[in-house]
């Protein structure tokens, strides 16, 4: 470095940096392809200069120095343009000549990439890639007092429902009296997550949508997916098709107008209604589209200007209490639809939802609650509510499920889990271990990019720039250079991949435990963890 | 697996004759117990039709509790068989001081009592004298109702009841449950021996049942206090039934699709497709899992067998008019009717409900898919 270079504080060299790039010169060939694609713009073009020292052989002349220079990629050091370790250079390196290294230390960036005093943001999920989901075992395995089923071979009742179910006395009693019963469906117990449009790519959703409908229809699996805050193509409520889909409404009420105006055209109903009230990666903190994402087309379906941030509310602004919230909100969603459409609200995984169940239980119609723990994923969020906001969803989720025992209304109150499952690629036993603490079924968004769309987001802080629009692989940009690098068909394609082994997954769990007829909601005998304390809070087995 | 034997005939018959049959079944059971469930009774309980009938095993202290909580109650002892077992007893069987059988005339008040407060208190009686005896194991009662009899020990099946002497005349029935246990806990408990009874309704099966847990927490919070003990992940057989028949008010037709419900393609055609759907959606907790063959009685007298949903546990009825078995396996029909019409014999499938009503005709069989009686689903 030269004597004279200003140094200001945030001035970092590659070591400081997570991600490092280890190039190849001997490798290279200069193409330029890596430079082109980094979303970061983290590497640029560089000129090394490079002393040859060049001894003769014997005595008579003197070594001689020769100056050269050689072209190639340097990474930048700036904040901004830090490699996020996404590794697209290498994926469209021909020669294998570059790749993204992580640090072996604590980066420097963390304490820098705050630039103009604006926190960091980012996308995926809480930056810890542990969690006590992937250590519940399942223990109770038939064998002789009772023979276990084949997975392969047998049938399986694995649906679940979703919507207010009414004690048998009163369900028999309004059946003769042919009253109102509240509407249920009956689901396949993984739901995609809200995901809205805005935040995933045109062709990603409708990637996503097609994989939904061929489950439904060539399958036979009754998938359903959310549709996150952000409303719904217009073609798309106008569909046959919405009935596979949960209109999510959320303190923003973006896209609200627009399903609204489509309420007389519809031909079928939504499945559900998904009130969003809080999530887990961002507790507290409302949804947010940052305003490189928001073109032409988002801003026609949201009802908002171009090129704005769109940040919604921490919470429902006309509502003041839980009690307005519950019944309010949710009977005015019911009553939208001519009450044939089950409506339930979305928190976020908190210590008080306990209170919220109970406020749930009392309100006659509401139709299952979806609690998202802290290690759901967003498109947008604070780094500082995705790393330490929140609660986790293991103990949450048993905590209601024990409650509902408690008060006798297990089966009416159909409670979905999510956050963080299949965070570590093991997305049947993760489901199947909430299912078994007590929950109807579960929501995964992330999972589902990574499996369908190829998303590199990992939770060691790898890519996770979905905020920005700038998505290497075009599951959230609404650039059509990045977008069009995603084919709808393959993301189809990969959905049922996912969901068919899934199926063949959760099958191979509840076979073995002699399960078949139903889905085991709250079967909590058949698990076992091995920490004495864990297995106390959650009321299972202690195994060792 | 444990093998299950029950008789409804027209003439009394000895529970040595249900022994006889576990007997010849003993393959299937380790000789660890014995349930037996007598009702529709003969001998001196015939005149004693509506009286309530203690069943339990006392020490002579626990009789002392029962005698001074009974006369508290004003319950008066109209009849009784106190069985005294010789000692030693043979190997594999406990010493006991008294098996009781009292048949007890109801406190003065408890005759304007509506027949559901009756039951009601009865129940409520049995379960304060189990709750007694739980701390020093000197009571332990079985049963507490009208024309029933209930004797369950621990042992061979036709040891306990050559031992016991149960081969008397004031204990010939015109229907008797009976199960022959293989013990699949270690510690055998009397509550976890099969039959199990609840307000006239009793069953015994052969099997596990893997749902037992939720369904357990389902019924425990009704709210009911007759839906507690579970010792056995049987007892929820009976208790769901109960539910059934006593608090939605369900024909023995409607058990069937409470507990092992049609799937949506079988449901498709049936022409009470909406009730089912509803019926699957609001009792879904109530759905049983795992390898069972139910057999039960209901207070009308009426026997039937159901199977799982995948039939994976034998079971068998046969006989001829006035007399009807039904039987874990072959071997123990043939040894109690060896002339009936064999043709005749009927395994119920994964569908089916096989029901011998009172008047001992016929076996009714009943079909999930067949339609479900009118008043129903009105
Ligand atoms: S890993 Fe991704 S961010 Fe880093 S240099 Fe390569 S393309 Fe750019
Ligand atoms: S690949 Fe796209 S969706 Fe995945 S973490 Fe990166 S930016 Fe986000």
């Amino acid at each position: 470095m030269q004597a004279d270079t200003i140094i200001t504080p945030s001035t970092l060299c590659v070591k400081d940096l997570p991600w490092q790039i280890a190039w190849d010169k001997d490798k290279c060939t200069l193409c330029g392809r890596c430079t082109a694609v980094c979303p970061m713009l983290a590497l640029e073009l560089a000129v090394y200069r490079k002393r040859v020292v060049q001894p003769p052989m014997g005595l008579e002349k003197p070594p001689e120095n020769t100056f050269e220079s050689f072209y190639g990629v340097r990474q930048k050091t700036t904040p901004d343009n830090a490699c996020v370790g996404c590794g697209m250079c290498n994926l469209v390196c021909p020669n294998d000549a570059i790749m993204p290294m992580h640090t072996d230390e604590a980066d420097k960036l963390r304490f820098h990439n705050n630039q103009g005093g604006v926190p960091r943001r980012r996308g995926g999920r809480r930056n810890d890639p542990a969690g006590i989901l992937d250590r519940i075992k399942f223990t109770r395995i038939s064998m002789l007092t009772d023979p276990a089923l084949d997975a392969g071979r047998h049938k399986f009742e694995l649906t679940t429902l979703l919507g207010r179910v009414l004690p048998p006395e009163e369900n028999l009693k309004l059946q003769r009296e042919q009253g109102w019963i509240p509407p249920v469906r009956e689901i396949y117990p993984l739901i995609i997550g809200g995901m809205s449009f805005g935040a995933l790519s045109p062709t990603m959703w409708e990637g996503l949508q097609m994989g939904v409908t061929y489950l439904n229809e060539q399958v036979g699996l009754p998938v359903v997916i959310s549709t996150g805050e952000g409303g719904c193509p217009p073609r798309l409520l106008r569909s046959r098709f919405l009935k596979y889909v949960i209109l999510q409404i959320a303190s923003g009420y973006f896209g609200w107008d627009e399903i609204i105006h489509a309420l007389p055209e519809m031909k079928v109903d939504p499945c559900a209604v998904e009130i969003k009230y809080g999530q887990g990666a961002k507790p507290g903190d409302g949804g947010l589209l940052m305003w490189h994402k928001v073109n032409k087309l988002i801003a026609a379906i949201r009802g908002v200007p171009q090129g704005v941030s769109l940040p919604s509310p921490p919470t429902h602004q006309t509502k003041y209490s839980i009690e307005e919230a519950v019944a309010k909100m949710t009977q005015s969603m019911y009553m939208a639809w001519g009450f044939r459409v089950p409506v339930y609200p979305k928190i976020s995984a908190t210590s008080t939802s306990l209170a919220v169940l109970n406020n749930l239980a009392r309100n006659p119609i509401a139709a299952g609650l979806a609690i998202d723990g802290e290690d759901g994923g967003t498109g947008a969020a604070y780094n500082v509510s995705m790393d330490h906001m929140g609660h986790p969803i293991a103990s949450n989720i048993r905590d209601c499920y024990l409650n509902l025992v408690k008060i006798g209304k297990q089966n009416e109150l159909p409670l979905f889990a999510g956050g963080g499952i299949g965070k570590r690629g093991n997305l049947a036993a993760n489901a199947a271990a909430l299912i078994m603490l007590g929950a109807s079924g579960v929501q995964t968004g992330k999972y589902v990019m990574q499996a369908a769309a190829g998303c590199l987001g990992s939770e060691t802080d790898r890519c996770n720039i979905c905020n920005i629009g700038r998505c290497p692989k075009g599951i959230t940009s609404q650039d059509p250079r990045l977008y069009r690098r995603l084919d709808p068909e393959k993301v189809a394609q990969r959905l049922v991949d996912m969901f068919l082994s899934f199926d063949t997954e959760l099958k191979k769990i509840v076979a073995p435990l002699g399960r078949s007829t139903s889905l085991p909601i709250g079967m909590s005998d058949a698990l076992g963890i091995d920490d004495y304390r864990v297995a106390e809070r959650l009321s299972i087995n202690y195994v060792v | 697996m444990c093998r299950l034997f029950a008789m409804t005939s027209d003439e009394p018959f000895s529970p040595l004759v249900a022994a006889k049959a576990l007997d010849v079944m003993r393959e299937g059971h380790d000789g660890s117990g014995v349930g037996l469930l007598l009702s529709d009774l003969s001998g001196p309980f015939e005149d004693l039709k509506d009286a309530p009938v203690l069943s339990g095993i006392f020490t002579s202290k626990g009789l002392k509790k029962l005698d001074v909580y009974m006369m508290e109650l004003g319950f008066t002892t109209k009849y009784k068989v106190t069985i005294k077992a010789p000692k030693p007893s043979p190997p594999g069987i406990p010493q006991r001081d008294v098996y009781l059988i009292r048949a007890y005339e109801y406190p003065d008040e408890w005759h304007s009592y509506t027949s559901e407060r009756r039951a009601n208190e009865l129940l409520k009686v049995r379960l304060d004298l189990r709750a007694m005896g739980q701390a020093e194991q000197d009571m332990i009662v079985f049963s507490f109702w009208p024309d029933t009899i209930m004797i369950k020990e621990i042992g061979d099946p036709l040891t306990v009841v050559q031992h016991l002497g149960l081969d008397r005349k004031e204990l010939m029935a015109r229907v008797i449950m009976a199960q022959g246990r293989q013990n699949t806990n270690y510690a055998i408990n009397l509550y976890a021996c099969h039959p199990f009874f609840i307000q006239g309704i009793a069953t015994m099966t052969n099997g596990e049942n893997t749902a037992f847990v939720p369904i357990r927490e389902y019924l425990s919070s009704r709210g009911f206090p007759g839906y507690t003990g579970y010792q056995s992940d049987s007892e929820v057989f009976a208790h769901i039934l109960h539910y059934s028949a006593y608090k939605l008010g369900l024909p023995l037709e409607a058990y069937k699709h409470i507990i092992t419900p049609l799937s949506d393609d079988e449901m498709e055609d049936h022409p009470n497709k909406v009730f089912l759907k509803q019926l699957r959606q609001t009792c879904r907790r109530l759905i049983i899992d795992g390898p069972n063959c139910v057999i039960g009685c209901l207070p009308n007298k009426a026997l039937f067998m159901v199977q799982d949903r995948k039939k994976l546990r034998p079971g068998i009825v046969g006989g001829r008019p006035g007399c009807w078995v039904f039987s874990s396996e072959t071997c123990g029909l043939d040894a109690v009717l060896p002339d009936r019409d064999k043709s005749m014999d009927f395994q119920p499938m994964h569908l089916d409900t096989a029901i011998v009503s009172s008047d001992r005709q016929e076996v009714h069989i009943c079909r999930q898919t067949q339609s479900l009686p009118q008043a129903l689903c009105a």
